[in-house]
This record gives structure tokens, sequence and C-alpha cells, in this order.
């Protein structure tokens, strides 16, 4: 009882959700609580479905468990993300999944208090071993932000500068790169004439583009993004959108978003968090029409969250 | 409910009477402001037309009843062009600052050459690097280094400095270039400190983010992301240094070795425009063309400043050009 009580104070004090709709209306006979399971601290399984053992797996994520200091804010989170598929992460704010997908290129690494246990396999090599060599690592995969963020330089040099840093100098190679991947972001019609202009001075959804392009630069393995769409109006949404199932394919994508509709009309997979527990995790249209448990059919149908 | 409503005529009128209070004060803090605002510009103006009023004469020839010298009218060719600095000279007294001028540079110079690594390198480290309770303590340390009083700082190149440079140069007397560029170097590095460090807290950490999550590593971060990020605070960290350096009196006085030549090394003792001033002013006969030569002087200097205030706007402007194009 104890123990119940003092994982409840930490829960509050990680600022989570601690009023939620009384569930209990919904549930039906023989079913688990899990979200009240979850919320007096108790780890439970997830529910994966079966579909996943028949993709090829990029990503092993291996009992990942993630403190904050004294808080933790990841629990034992085990799933496969498919090669050349778009995955989704959604949940309730707060539910840890943002903090997942920063865990795979180990930019948590930058905040000091914070403590991992488990690991994650990429391709048969260990991301979180010991001797790793984290800035390899890093260059295996890019990054989209919530917030456009292009460097205060030109639209060119913005794109190379993955090759910039690995110290290549050779012109040609490097004008190449910026095509192709400008291409691939689908913004080398708009700015082709202008390349030499700042990347700030582009609108917000083609900073987000232009970000794109940077973070496929180095033809990485993996993209991973983080609610890339948030800043963003519908017109630029729809674009960034249209170009990630473009992107799926060549890359395995694992993308957070806040939005439903945005999983389901993008993604081949849906994982759903609650409060650092991963609660289901299966194919998105299986996700979104007959989910396994209660709870992810009452978040995924907008009655909490 | 008859009552209540004389009460309530006395509160409304009441409250009239502090509406009309603070009508009268807003006025007058308003007016106050604008007063405080203005006084600095108008105490700026105050000190030019003074400084350019009392150099004047210097150019145009002195007044009638002033003390006459040898000289009646400066030659601005000589003034800026001599070498000889011997204003009290009775034969025949020259105003030449070309030697003070090449002191006051060698020095600022010399100290930026060495405040402008060790400050971005300082700023750096305490802004991406440091962490917790040292970088807490480096902070306090550094504003407690501008916080020394110049003199005392003149006082540890006198003492300190000059026989470590005599015994480690061999030259007779350790009051020179170097001693005055070291001392400078010092003094100038906290401005450059905290000016820097506040340029580089001040990139979004998105920045950071997006370079290291490409595969940078702290060094690359900083250099290609940070450094480009932040070009403007440093360039006015820089900035702000040789403006401390060019303005600065009392420690080059007492460092430099005072003694006006042309130096051929930085061995060589100097003398700046500022200590001149500083150690003239006050036996200057006043009125005489010493007098009005040493104001011209402050005049020099407010053209240095000004032309670095101007090359600062222009790099500035530049960098906003060519970033927008």
């Amino acid at each position: 009882m104890s123990t119940d009580s003092k994982n409840m104070n930490t829960t509050t004090e990680n600022g989570l959700p601690t009023i939620l709709p009384d569930l209990s209306a919904h549930q039906t006979e023989g079913d688990v609580d899990r979200l009240r399971l979850i919320e007096n601290g108790q780890v439970i399984p997830a529910v994966i479905h079966e579909d996943i053992n028949d993709e090829d797996i990029i990503l092993e994520i291996n009992k990942l468990n993630l403190w904050y200091g004294n808080a933790q804010a990841l629990y034992d989170i085990t799933f496969e993300v498919p090669r050349g598929k778009v995955t989704s992460l959604i949940g309730p704010s707060g539910c840890g999944k943002s903090t997942m997908l920063r865990c795979v290129n180990r930019i948590n690494d930058l905040i000091d208090s914070v403590r991992i246990e488990g690991d994650m396999i990429i391709d048969g090599d260990s991301i979180f071993a010991p001797g790793v060599d984290v800035i390899e690592l890093r260059k295996r995969m890019g990054m989209v932000f919530q917030k456009p963020n292009p460097f205060p330089m030109s639209i060119y040099e913005n794109v190379v500068y993955p090759l910039r840093i690995d110290g290549v100098r050779d012109r040609a190679e490097l004008d190449e790169v910026c095509e192709r991947s400008l291409r691939g972001a689908a913004l080398w019609d708009e700015v082709k004439d202008r390349l030499r202009e700042s990347g700030l001075s582009l609108s917000g959804g083609q900073q987000q583009r232009l970000c794109i392009a940077r973070a496929i630069a180095s033809d990485p393995e993996m993209l991973l993004l983080d609610e890339p769409c948030s800043a963003l109006d519908p017109v630029a949404t729809a674009k960034i959108e249209e170009l990630i199932q473009n992107l799926s394919g060549d890359y395995s994508i694992l993308i957070v978003t806040h939005n439903m509709q945005q999983a389901s009309r993008l993604s081949d997979y849906t994982a759903f968090m609650y409060l650092g527990n991963l609660i289901e995790f299966g194919p998105t249209y299986k996700i979104f029409s007959k989910p396994e448990t209660k709870e992810t059919e009452d978040y995924v149908t907008g009655r909490f969250g | 409910m008859s009552e209540s409503s004389p009460t309530t005529g006395q509160g409304f009128s009441l409250r009239r009477g502090i509406e009309k209070v603070i009508d009268f004060t807003e006025p007058a803090v308003v007016g106050l402001i604008h007063l405080c605002g203005w006084s600095a510009i108008i105490f700026v103006m105050a000190i030019f037309f003074f400084v350019f009023k009392e150099s004047l004469p210097a150019i145009t020839g002195l007044e009638e009843g002033a003390v006459h010298g040898e000289v009646e009218q400066l030659d601005l060719v000589e003034f800026t062009t001599s070498p000889k600095w011997i204003p009290e000279s009775a034969k025949k007294p020259t105003f030449g600052i070309l030697a003070l001028m090449v002191g006051t540079l060698s020095v600022t110079i010399l100290s930026m050459v060495i405040a402008v690594p060790l400050g971005l390198g300082a700023a750096v480290y305490v802004s991406e690097f440091a962490k917790g309770k040292p970088r807490e303590i480096l902070k306090v340390l550094i504003e407690l280094l501008a916080a020394i009083p110049s003199v005392v700082w003149g006082f540890i190149g006198l003492v300190v400095l000059n026989p470590m440079l005599v015994d480690m140069t061999g030259e007779p007397v350790g009051l020179n270039i170097l001693n005055a560029g070291i001392v400078l170097a010092l003094m100038s590095v906290p401005i450059i400190v905290s000016v820097s460090e506040d340029a580089l807290r001040a990139v979004p950490d998105s920045f950071r983010e997006a370079g290291i999550a490409l595969g940078a590593n702290r060094w690359e971060m900083v250099y290609k992301v940070l450094f480009p990020a932040a070009k403007n605070g440093l360039l006015a960290a820089v900035l702000l240094g040789i403006g401390r350096g060019i303005g600065e009196t009392m420690a080059v006085l007492m460092c430099t070795g005072h003694s006006v030549m042309m130096p051929t090394s930085i061995f060589d003792p100097v003398r700046t425009l500022t200590a001149t001033i500083a150690a003239e002013l006050g036996e200057a006969v006043r009125g005489d063309m010493h007098y009005h030569t040493l104001f011209l002087i402050g005049v020099v200097l407010f053209v240095f400043a000004f032309i670095i205030n101007l090359t600062a706007d222009l790099i500035v402007k530049g960098i906003k050009v060519q970033g927008n194009e």
C-alpha cells in the first residue's frame, strides 16, 4: 500500500494528468481498467498485434525504462518498428511519446538528469550499449522537430550541413546532394533560384521541408519526426504529409503526432502510449477501427485525451 | 434607500478627487521619464560641445590675450604625422601625436589578440560546457574580475608583471606594449565573456538539438551552428572590448612606460592618447596651445570611437544583408 501511494505522488509531481473521466461506465465485463492500474503505478504488458511479425524490422525497442531524475517517464516499452514504413506514436500530452522518440538518436543525452535502462537495437546494432559511437549513431538517422529550426545560414548551407561536418569539400558532390535532398523534400522547384538566400527567409512550411531536406541529406536509415506539423497551417501540413508518404519506403519513419487523423492518414503502424506505458501497438487500421483494448478505443474515438 | 444615496454621492465625489490626483500624477511621471531620457542625450551633446569648443582654438589660432608660446596656430599635418610630442619645449614646442596614436593602437591590438580568443573560449565554456556549481562560480568570478578598478590593474602590471617580463625577456624595463597589452586583455576579458555568453545563450536550444541530431559533436555544433547564429552578439562583444582598450587610461598610463616613441617591437615602451591627456591636462596652462591640443586629442579619441561604432554597424548590417539575400 505504501509503495502505491508513493507512486501516486510521483505521478502527480510529474505534472501528468491526474483527473480522468470515469471510464468504468465503458468497461465491459471481465476487462481490466488499464488506465487506473497505470495511474496507480503498475506496469502492465502492452497488447502487441501479431501483424508485426510479418514485417522486416529496423528498430527493436527492448524493455526501455527512462527516468528524469527520480520521476520515471517510460516504463518497460517493448515493440518493433518496421522497415520502410511509417510508424506513429500517439497518446495524450505527457505520455512519453516525444521522450521515446528522442531516445532513438540519444538526443536525451543532452539532459543531465536522464537515466535509461533497457536497450534499442537498430539494424542489429545496440543504441545504448557502452562504447557506442553516438555521433556515428546520430548520423544514421535524421530528425525533424516540432518547430522548424533551419540554421541562420543559406538554404544551400542548411541542406549540406551534415556533409560539411563530415568535412566534404567537393563542390560537385555538395551540389548534387543539395539538389537531391531538396527534390526529396519537394522544395527544389520553390527554392532552386535562391539557394544563397537565408533559410530563415522561407515560410514556415518551407522551413520545415528545408529541415526535412537537411535530415535526409546524409541518407539516413530512419527519420524521426517529432510533431512536424504542429506549428504549421493546414496547407503546409498537407504538403508535409504528402511528403512523408512519398518518403516512406525509402526511409523508415517514426512520427510523434498529437493529431489522430494525421496518424490514421499517414502511418502503417501505430503505437498508443499512456503515462509512459505502451498500451497497444499494431497496424494503424486495426488500432483505429478495431483496437483490442478498451482504452485505445476510448482514446481514438475521442472519449478522453 | 434614502440613507444610502448621500453616502453613494459622497463616495462618488471622493473617487473623483482621487481621479483628479491621478490625472495630475500621470503626466508628471511621463514628463519625468521623458526628462530622464532626454537628459542622457543632452549630457552627451554637452560633452561633445565642450570638448570641441575647447579644441577649436588649436586649429583656428589662439584668442587675444591668451598665454602665447612659440606656436600660434597648430599645423594639422604636423599634428597627425609627426611622432614628436614636445609640448613644453621652450625653444620649439612640437605637437605631433603619431607616436601616441601608434601607442594606443599597438596596445589595443595586442590586447585584443590575447583577449578575443580567451574571452570567446571562456564564454563558450561557461555557456555550453560548464554545468552546475562550477558554472555558477565561474560566472561570479568573471563578474568580480570586471569590478576590479583599473588602478589596481595598473598596479599589478607595474609590480607583478613588470619584474616578470624583465626576467623572461631580458629587457631592462618591463613596462612596454606587451605589459600593457596583457593587462588590458585581462581587463577586457570579463566584458567579452559576459556579452558573448549572453549572445550564445540567446541562441535557441532548437539550433543545438538540430546540430546534435545531425551528428555534429559539441565543438562542431558550437563552431558551425552557435557562432554563425550568435555572430552579431559576438561582434558586439569584441567591439566593446576594443572600445575598452582604446578608452582605458589609468592602467595603460602605469604599464606602458609612458614614453613618447615609435615602437619597433612589443618590448618597446609607448605612450597612449588617453594617458597623455590624463598626465598633462593638470599641468597645462589654461588657454595656451598645449591645453587646447590636449582637447584636440580628445576629439581624435571621439573619432576613433565613432569609427569603431560605424564599422560595427556596417558589419552587422552587412551580415544582415548577406543573410537575407
